[in-house]
């Protein structure tokens, strides 16, 4: 696998270059998971495309020069999706390839939830739920008395929106008029238990925000071409508003045998379903 | 405990304005020097006294309304992107709505972010145990990497918030709602982690915070009107606690009275013990709130009912003399 080396502004990889990169990136976390024992795999395959949105396309960051004070901040909230950040952060150029097989390993940098202590490049420590929003809004306000015009873009799980402390937070941005701000939902509609449906459903999700007087926008969050525009846009002028992206995905996207089965929300495939996995994305690989 | 049986303490200090008070003050001095300084408060910005920093410095102020967690986490990221927040509200409701977030955000990566809970113990008064903090310093120093601190009058406070802003790192600190005595002035220094020692006396050491270091100065006095020679120990500083002071007091007095306005559950004595036992093992007692929560009352009515007076003090060292 190549090492991207991203320059600040530079649009690099063409929408059919990056659904192959997904494809590669989904057997990376795939091996990762399997190699740690323990992990994440439905919720780390669903956010692939919105990691690589932003990564390949829309942030503006410098791996070379990863505290750049006038980066963009990313935020992954629903920090047990970590083996897909690492993975991209990895192609973006900001983690040795090699580092990756190390996951939840003692001393590695890949922690299995996010650690800045291990691996600065993060921007907040996540893993206790429904809090990343509020650390994106000290960042956003943080920007706007500094006077710089970098972006703070958080990506929440469905689940955790149950937590009240993002509807605190919601409220805010709106009020400050935060547009310097975006929120990503993984909208995979599964949490550990079973189906959001099942356990205390947060739909309509968009309405909600709006509600809340965010600007939303629904997209298929597996297609690069809705994904790309929609955060391109939300890092624009949107007339104050603070920005929310319900990105429909499917938890386990890729491997047949995890998709919209909650029971592969925290569960490390074993050797055999490892290999059925990579073949499955192999496969489809043929096709891209 | 009743109130009747102890005699009041004769020893009188003169009261200034509250530590809550004092903070408001530092922090518009904090404000005028360093431009860095971001205030963050929960819809009790008049009653903690962050208002005066709003009233100078808006463009710096945040009120969260009354969403402590939410709070918590702006401090954070304001920290992470370089700020330097400043988040208060009363004690009970920063520390104990805003605990996850205080420790995901800010303890477990180390965020240099500072946090000020007003109205700590039970001289809220009136208002009763839903808003009074009995609990702050055990939830704050179980932080790893906490700093906390108790100041005792306004000088301490007002001190102790600029040596906040100086440190690196997470920062806690507890005011109070009533007038502190005076016990200071202002060229008194005060530096994180060291006490400040009233007196030398060597028949036993009373160590306290906030406002029963007054309690203590009164205990001193009267104790040495009965011929016993007590020292002081104002530990402002709750974590990281004074070990060496402590071993010299222990070793200097062979017994040791710990005061404090809060549970006797994970608070100054508990820290006391620790490093007493680690150090220099002597006999002590512990004066605090007996596991149990308080009530409505004026603050002096309650000090005095649940045990945290002067004469409580007196009683104590009393005690602990007959053990050593």
């Amino acid at each position: 696998m190549s090492t991207l080396a991203v320059t600040p502004g530079q649009k690099t990889e063409s929408i059919a270059e990056l659904k192959r990169r997904a494809n590669r990136l989904r057997i990376e976390i795939i091996k990762m998971i399997g190699a740690a024992g323990s992990g994440h795999p439905g919720g780390s395959l669903s956010e692939v495309e919105l990691l690589l949105g932003p990564y390949f396309r829309v942030l503006r960051h410098n791996p070379k020069d990863p505290q750049w004070a006038n980066r963009d901040r990313f935020i992954l909230s629903k920090g047990h999706g970590c083996p897909a950040l690492y993975a991209v952060l990895a192609d973006a150029g900001y983690i040795d390839h090699a580092v990756l097989a190390t996951l939840r390993k003692l001393g590695s940098p890949l922690q299995g939830h996010p650690d800045k202590r291990f691996l600065p490049v993060l921007e907040a420590n996540t893993g206790s739920l429904g809090q990343g929003i509020s650390v994106g809004i000290g960042m956003a306000l943080a920007a706007r008395l500094d006077k710089k015009d970098y972006h703070t873009f958080v990506m929440v799980g469905d689940g955790e929106i149950q937590e009240g402390q993002n509807w605190e937070a919601a409220m805010f941005a709106s009020y400050h008029k935060l547009q310097n701000l975006t929120v990503i939902v993984d909208y995979n509609h599964q949490q550990l238990d079973g189906f959001l449906k099942d356990i205390l459903d947060p739909a309509p999700l968009a309405e909600k925000f709006e509600a809340f007087g965010w600007r939303t926008v629904e997209i298929d969050g597996h297609n690069l071409d809705q994904v790309i525009p929609a955060l391109e846009t939300a890092r624009q002028e949107t007339g104050g508003k603070p920005t929310c992206i319900v990105a429909n995905t499917i938890k386990g996207k890729g491997v047949s045998f995890m998709e919209n089965n909650p029971e592969w929300h925290g569960v490390a495939p074993k050797p055999d379903q490892v290999a059925a996995a990579i073949a499955e994305l192999e496969a489809a690989a043929k096709t891209l | 405990m009743s109130s009747t049986t102890v005699p009041k303490a004769k020893f009188e200090l003169k009261m200034g304005v509250a530590t809550r008070e004092a903070y408001g003050q530092a922090l518009v001095e904090l404000g005028r020097s360093n431009p860095n300084i971001v205030v963050l408060d929960a819809d009790l910005a008049k009653s903690t006294f962050s208002a005066k920093f709003q009233k100078e410095f808006p463009d710096r102020f945040f009120t969260c309304g009354i969403a402590e967690a939410n709070m918590a986490g702006i401090a954070s990221g304001l920290a992470l992107a370089g700020k330097l927040p400043f988040a208060s509200s009363f004690a009970v409701f920063l520390c104990d709505k805003g605990y996850d977030q205080i420790r995901m955000c800010v303890a477990y990566p180390g965020v240099n972010a500072k946090f000020v809970g007003s109205h700590g113990g039970i001289s809220i008064g009136e208002d009763g145990p839903s808003q009074q903090s009995v609990e702050d310093y055990a939830l704050m120093c179980a932080l790893a990497g906490f700093v906390v601190l108790n100041p005792s009058d306004e000088f301490c406070a007002r001190a102790l918030v600029h040596r906040m802003a100086e440190h690196v790192g997470p920062v806690y600190m507890r005011t109070g709602r009533p007038k502190a005595p005076i016990i200071y002035g202002p060229d008194d220094k005060f530096e994180i982690g060291k006490a400040k020692q009233h007196g030398d006396g060597r028949d036993a050491a009373i160590i306290a915070c906030g406002l029963e270091v007054g309690y203590a100065l009164q205990a001193q006095a009267q104790l040495a009107d009965e011929g016993i020679q007590a020292r002081v120990l104002d530990m402002h500083t709750i974590k990281p606690i004074d070990e060496s002071a402590i071993a010299q007091a222990a070793q200097d007095c062979g017994a040791i009275v710990t005061a404090e306005e809060h549970l006797l559950d994970g608070g100054l004595g508990s820290q006391v013990a620790r490093a007493v036992a680690r150090t220099h093992p002597v006999p002590m007692e512990l004066v605090g709130i007996q596991n149990t929560y308080a009530e409505s009352a004026s603050p002096d009515q309650l000090m005095e009912k649940y045990g945290l007076t002067a004469p409580y003090i007196v009683k104590a060292v009393k005690a602990v003399l007959k053990r050593k």
